[in-house]
């Protein structure tokens, strides 16, 4: 099967969240509090166990006004999956899509996933224990559907389909905003921009921002690609206390 | 690597989610450090002929290894799945090599510690206490690769260097419970490791608190910082008892105590760590003490 894909617009989003709620309904994701956030239009805070779209909103005054900036986060579906990667039942797999999904009838709820992921998307959810995520509608694929977020939006801002076509359709986005003078338009999530560390992602944006800006962290790295290091100071930890309780023992035979 | 990268500038979202482990994490660490150190001083002191020495190591290395797992069963979020831990090996996990590691070092540190108790096997029970106390070295330092493998700065950046202090740590705690259990005519080797596993741990220590960079800050403030204090003045109380007046009972005893208490210590100071430091990667709002306004810790507990 090809790899599937996001692009998600963010010059066309309208901050609906038509996406969020999709996504809630068609994946039964368990309501998670009506808050007031003091942040503009947001009140679902980022993702979680129970948010897997959400919509950030950026309401900055500027000099020439109020700045509105609004983009749709979701999982990113990684090439290098840190949450695959540590996961040690096998719950977190690769489909045939290319997606990385979790299967809710084996996770055991040990929480490696969580501070593994360099995106901050997969959490444990409170009252059940197991780690949830965007599953980019596991269910609806097989059935040649679009994911619920991607049929919902309204404007086109979340596109979905074989990740190179997506990747594409970016690139020519990005050219097209640059020519109209778009200063800050940007891809994130692609190999070569934002998704260097990860060996690109499955969901790649278009951005009018720095990744910050979003709370998106600019450099994302999957933990695993320095791992080898560790593993090898481990072995000479391990080798120096074999020497030390070598040591001690015979260093106490004698007064 | 300490500079700007991935701080978010989002209102109240950092760019990491909290590690989610309770406190039975951290105690494992120190407890299976305990267990395997334990592990392999007590084939060290079997090969030696130190055998009051050898039976007492190997009693704590099976007494450490049947509290591992319910300390690990326990923080699962769904407890009676655990024995999904051993359905399949997955190397790049270093939590699934860990599970393994302890299953088998499990079995081999009970059947060698039973064979002592009943009398009977002792030779199958030799072979068991050797590959426990081969096992045992993993066992004690698997747990620091496991927090390097994350993407929470504190953590990550000591991936390198934390093996290094979970190494020491187990062997001060090692020599300081025999220390505790065992006469002092017969614990010199548990007096020379306590004091100089001591030793070790705190220069680890330093070692690996000079390589966080900008997150060092979560070892000084926030509420990783007393743990941290309260280890170094554990572990070095303990290293001058152990190592000064060990001939004694009673200070061979308090400071193996000690350098117990210490150890214990710096295991909850760098489990403590964790989610300072995640919080840290998020825009100033976002405060030290984890306390952040995002949408995690403020949750409503419902359903």
């Amino acid at each position: 099967m090809t790899r599937v894909g996001f692009f998600t617009d963010s010059s066309i989003c309208i901050g609906c969240k038509a996406c969020e709620v999709a996504c809630k309904e068609w994946n039964l994701v368990p309501d998670d509090g009506l808050r007031f956030l003091a942040n503009s239009y947001d009140n679902s805070g980022g993702l979680g166990a129970d948010t897997w779209r959400h919509v950030a909103f950026v309401e900055q005054q500027t000099e020439d006004g109020v700045r509105w900036l609004m983009n749709s986060d979701v999982c990113k579906h990684c090439t290098r999956a840190a949450c695959l990667e540590v996961c040690p039942t096998g719950a977190l797999f690769r489909t045939e899509f290319g997606t990385v999904v979790v299967q809710d009838d084996v996770c055991n709820g040990c929480g490696y996933c969580v501070p593994a992921c360099p995106f901050g998307v997969i959490d444990r959810r409170q009252g059940d224990g197991r780690a949830f995520k965007c599953t980019m509608c596991y269910d609806r694929l097989g059935l040649d559907l679009l994911p619920a977020c991607a049929k919902a939006c309204p404007t086109g801002s979340i596109s979905f389909g074989p990740l190179d076509e997506m990747e594409e359709r970016a690139r020519a986005r990005l050219d097209r905003l640059r020519r109209d003078g778009v200063a800050g338009a940007r891809l994130y999530g692609t190999a070569d921009a934002g998704g260097e560390g990860v060996g690109g992602t499955g969901s790649i944006f278009l951005l009018l921002d720095r990744p910050e800006v979003y709370g998106l962290p600019s450099e994302p790295e999957a933990p695993s690609r320095e791992v080898a290091g560790a593993w090898g100071a481990a072995a000479v930890a391990a080798g120096a206390l074999v020497l030390g309780v070598v040591a001690a023992v015979l260093g106490g035979r004698r007064r | 690597m300490s500079g700007a990268p991935n701080v978010s500038e989002y209102p109240g979202r950092p760019v990491l989610k909290r590690p989610v482990w309770t406190w039975e994490i951290p105690v494992y660490f120190f407890v299976g450090g305990l267990a395997g150190a334990s592990a392999l001083l007590g084939l060290a002191a079997d090969l030696a002929g130190q055998g009051a020495l050898a039976r007492n190591a190997r009693m704590a290395a099976a007494t450490g290894a049947m509290v591992s797992p319910l300390l690990l069963i326990s923080d699962l979020g769904r407890p009676e799945r655990f024995a999904n831990m051993l359905r399949v090996f997955r190397p790049t996990s270093p939590m699934s090599v860990g599970s393994w590691t302890l299953a088998l070092f499990g079995g081999a540190a009970a059947a060698a510690a039973a064979a002592d108790v009943t009398g009977r096997g002792r030779r199958l029970g030799r072979v068991a206490g050797a590959a426990a106390g081969l096992l045992g070295p993993g066992l004690a330092t698997y747990t620091a690769v496991l927090v390097g493998q994350t993407s929470v700065p504190a953590w990550a950046r000591a991936r390198r260097r934390l093996p290094a202090v979970f190494a020491a740590s187990a062997a001060a705690s090692a020599g300081g419970l025999a220390c505790v259990v065992t006469p002092p005519g017969q614990a010199r080797a548990a007096r020379v490791l306590a004091t100089g596993g001591a030793i070790a741990e705190l220069a680890a220590g330093g070692w690996m608190e000079a390589g966080l960079g900008d997150h060092a800050i979560v070892y000084r403030r926030g509420r990783s910082a007393g743990w941290a204090r309260a280890a170094r003045a554990l572990t070095l109380t303990g290293a001058g008892l152990t190592g000064v007046l060990g001939g004694r009972r009673w200070a061979a005893a308090m400071g193996g105590a000690a350098l117990l208490g210490g150890s214990l210590c710096m295991r909850l100071a760098v489990w403590r760590a964790g989610p300072d430091s995640a919080a840290l990667t998020g825009p100033p709002d976002v405060m030290l003490d984890g306390s952040w306004r995002g949408r995690t810790t403020s949750r409503p507990t419902s359903g």
